[in-house]
């Protein structure tokens, strides 16, 4: 199974990425590369093997809700493109 | 509106958010403090930087647990966590970690009942409760579009319980009812402290109608209704949308299932107290959950439910039955005790047990307390009187020691001096008169007042409240009651 340029295409939508044809049709090849890679995985027989929901065969952890230093406001607003020393500053978001 | 019975069903479900009373947020030890400063509570798990790693925090599953123990659900021995993906500024990780196809909790019940009795108890059945993280806040440019909106994470994180219910609810009063008793249960339990003003509780309504009509039944489309401040709004919301609706389909005819038709989401505007909607495109929204690698599943033996149930101790519904059965208070009455929370009903306890009746402790709590500390912003923790000292007062007022009306006088003095009952009385001069004196007294009055007893023999009884009157000049400490009782046998036994 391959990956059409329509399903790229909607996953560019939904990331709110927009790309070019020629973008488009290199990201349909290269993405369909990767989940042909993956679907090697369907040839194995796995009738009676029961689904994991996790990789790692551990359970149950957790953290005591104990308070701890949080990140330097101007440290970590200085990751972002726009910041104006409070805020995050993003193009403004119309509707929902 | 018209006060006939609409020619239609309102059904609708509920679904709520609730912020969990933890120090800390869901998988970080940043604090989820409400009011900080913008982006002070942060930090690289909770904004979603590379190469970390998210520790679920074990108080907010604690109290995920009791929660959803309490509300009757079946709790899953085998659970998991998902990432729901979305693209939205407020949102750093571009997913919420959430739960898809094994929550926590399922398939449980609330039961609400009203005590004005507009319908009768019922059961809202509660489809499932599940732990995710909060999104941050978003503030836009009044003028959208002008300027850039600004982010604040600091909410972002924060541990969220949803409870989703059935489409249970046939009436606005109905769905107030389930938040006001989910609330009441939440703050019971110490989960929550329910502020929707700061968010903590959240809303989201979905609300059809059903219709009978010549054809047969009708349904129309589904709305959600978001925005809602609360719970008055959503009550308010509800009845417009119902009635919004039954206008829309009387005009388009467009109902659930048409080709075309999915559902819209509405905001409840609480000004201009109106829907109007927001969402209208076909849901382009695909969340493509899957597992999250970072997180391990959790699972729950069932001694450990076992102990939690145990745990729940008594549940707001069964104290309003215990001073149903055991004050004899009305469904109202222990509703008003029940609503104020823990702490109030203990107080109503001990002064009830203290005063020996339950009903005279719920009267004087209700008209006097509840109003004292409405007036001066006080909580039944710092009202002065402690309960005890207000039950050994309402043991004097029963046993005829002093009056209702003194007895206020006494009870102001008390919050106000911090003294016992018994020394407030004295300080007050308040001392019980003698029956032999209040008899000489009365006989006294009436033999001084022809006209009076004359308008009392012609039935006036207001007559009767102008010897009280006169009665408290003479001595204050007369028990008003009393004193009517016997002027009113003293005058009977006249020739």
């Amino acid at each position: 199974m391959s990956l059409s340029r329509a399903e790229v295409e909607k996953v560019s939508l939904l990331g709110r990425l927009q790309l070019s044809p020629a973008e488009l049709d290199l990201m349909t090849t290269q993405l369909g590369a990767i989940v042909g890679y993956v679907e090697q995985l369907n040839e194995l027989n796995t009738d009676g093997i029961e689904p994991m929901a996790h990789a790692v065969p551990t359970s149950n952890v957790f953290r005591d809700d104990v308070v701890r230093p949080s990140a330097d406001r101007a440290e970590i607003l200085s990751n972002a493109p726009h910041a104006d020393g409070e805020f995050y500053l993003v193009p403004a978001v119309l509707g929902e | 509106m018209t006060e006939s019975t609409p020619p239609y069903t309102i059904v609708i479900g509920l679904e709520t958010h609730v912020q969990l009373q933890t120090e800390t947020k869901l998988f970080c030890g940043c604090s989820t403090k409400f009011g900080a400063p913008p982006n002070t509570q942060t930090c690289p798990v909770c904004t979603g930087h590379p190469g970390t790693l998210p520790v679920m925090n074990r108080r907010a599953f604690e109290l995920s647990l009791r929660t959803a123990t309490a509300l009757n659900c079946n709790i899953a021995t085998f659970t998991k966590w998902d990432r729901k993906q979305y693209y939205y500024p407020d949102l750093p990780k571009g997913y919420q970690i959430s739960q898809y196809d094994l929550p926590f909790s399922y398939e449980g019940w609330l039961e609400i009942s009203d005590p004005k009795d507009r319908f009768p108890p019922k059961k809202v059945r509660i489809i499932r409760a599940h732990l995710e993280e909060d999104a941050g806040k978003s503030m836009h440019d009044e003028h959208a579009g002008k300027a850039d909106s600004k982010i604040d994470l600091n909410r972002t994180g924060t541990p969220l319980l949803e409870i989703v219910t059935h489409p249970d609810m046939r009436s606005p009063a109905e769905a107030k009812a389930y938040l006001t008793e989910l609330k009441l249960l939440l703050t019971h339990l110490g989960v929550s402290d329910c502020n929707m003003q700061e968010g903590s509780l959240r809303v989201d309504a979905n609300v059809n109608l059903h219709l009978d009509t010549p054809a047969g039944k009708v349904a129309t489309p589904i709305v959600e209704i978001k925005n809602m401040n609360s719970f008055r709004a959503v009550e308010k919301a509800v009845a417009y949308e119902a009635e919004r609706q039954y206008a829309e389909w009387q005009e388009t005819g467009r109902k659930l299932g048409d080709p075309g038709v999915f559902k819209r989401t509405f905001g409840w505007d609480d000004v201009k107290n109106r829907t109007h909607v927001q969402r209208e495109k076909e849901e382009s929204a695909d969340y493509r959950y899957f597992p999250d690698p970072d997180l391990v599943p959790v699972t729950v033996t069932e001694e450990r439910i076992a102990a939690v149930r145990a745990g729940l101790g008594e549940l707001p519904a069964q104290v309003r039955t215990r001073l149903e059965g055991s004050y004899g208070l009305t469904a109202y009455d222990s509703d008003v005790i029940v609503n104020q929370g823990r702490a109030f009903i203990e107080y109503f306890t001990t002064a009830a047990d203290t005063g020996g009746d339950g009903k005279t402790a719920s009267n004087w709590l209700q008209q006097d307390v509840l109003r004292v500390m409405g007036e001066q912003n006080l909580t039944i923790e710092n009202y002065p009187v402690p309960a005890a000292a207000l039950g050994d007062l309402l043991k004097l007022v029963r046993g005829g020691e002093v009056d209702t009306s003194r007895g206020r006088q006494v009870l102001q003095r008390m919050f106000d001096t911090g003294e016992s009952a018994e020394a407030a009385m004295r300080s007050l001069g308040i001392e019980k008169v003698d029956e032999s004196a209040l008899v000489a007294l009365c006989e006294e009055l009436v033999a001084a007042n022809p006209k009076l007893v004359a308008d009392v023999k012609a039935g006036k009884m207001q007559a009767a409240g102008s010897f009280v009157g006169q009665a408290k000049k003479k001595n204050p400490n007369a028990n008003p009651g009393r004193v009517k009782d016997l002027c009113l046998e003293i005058i009977a036994r006249l020739p």
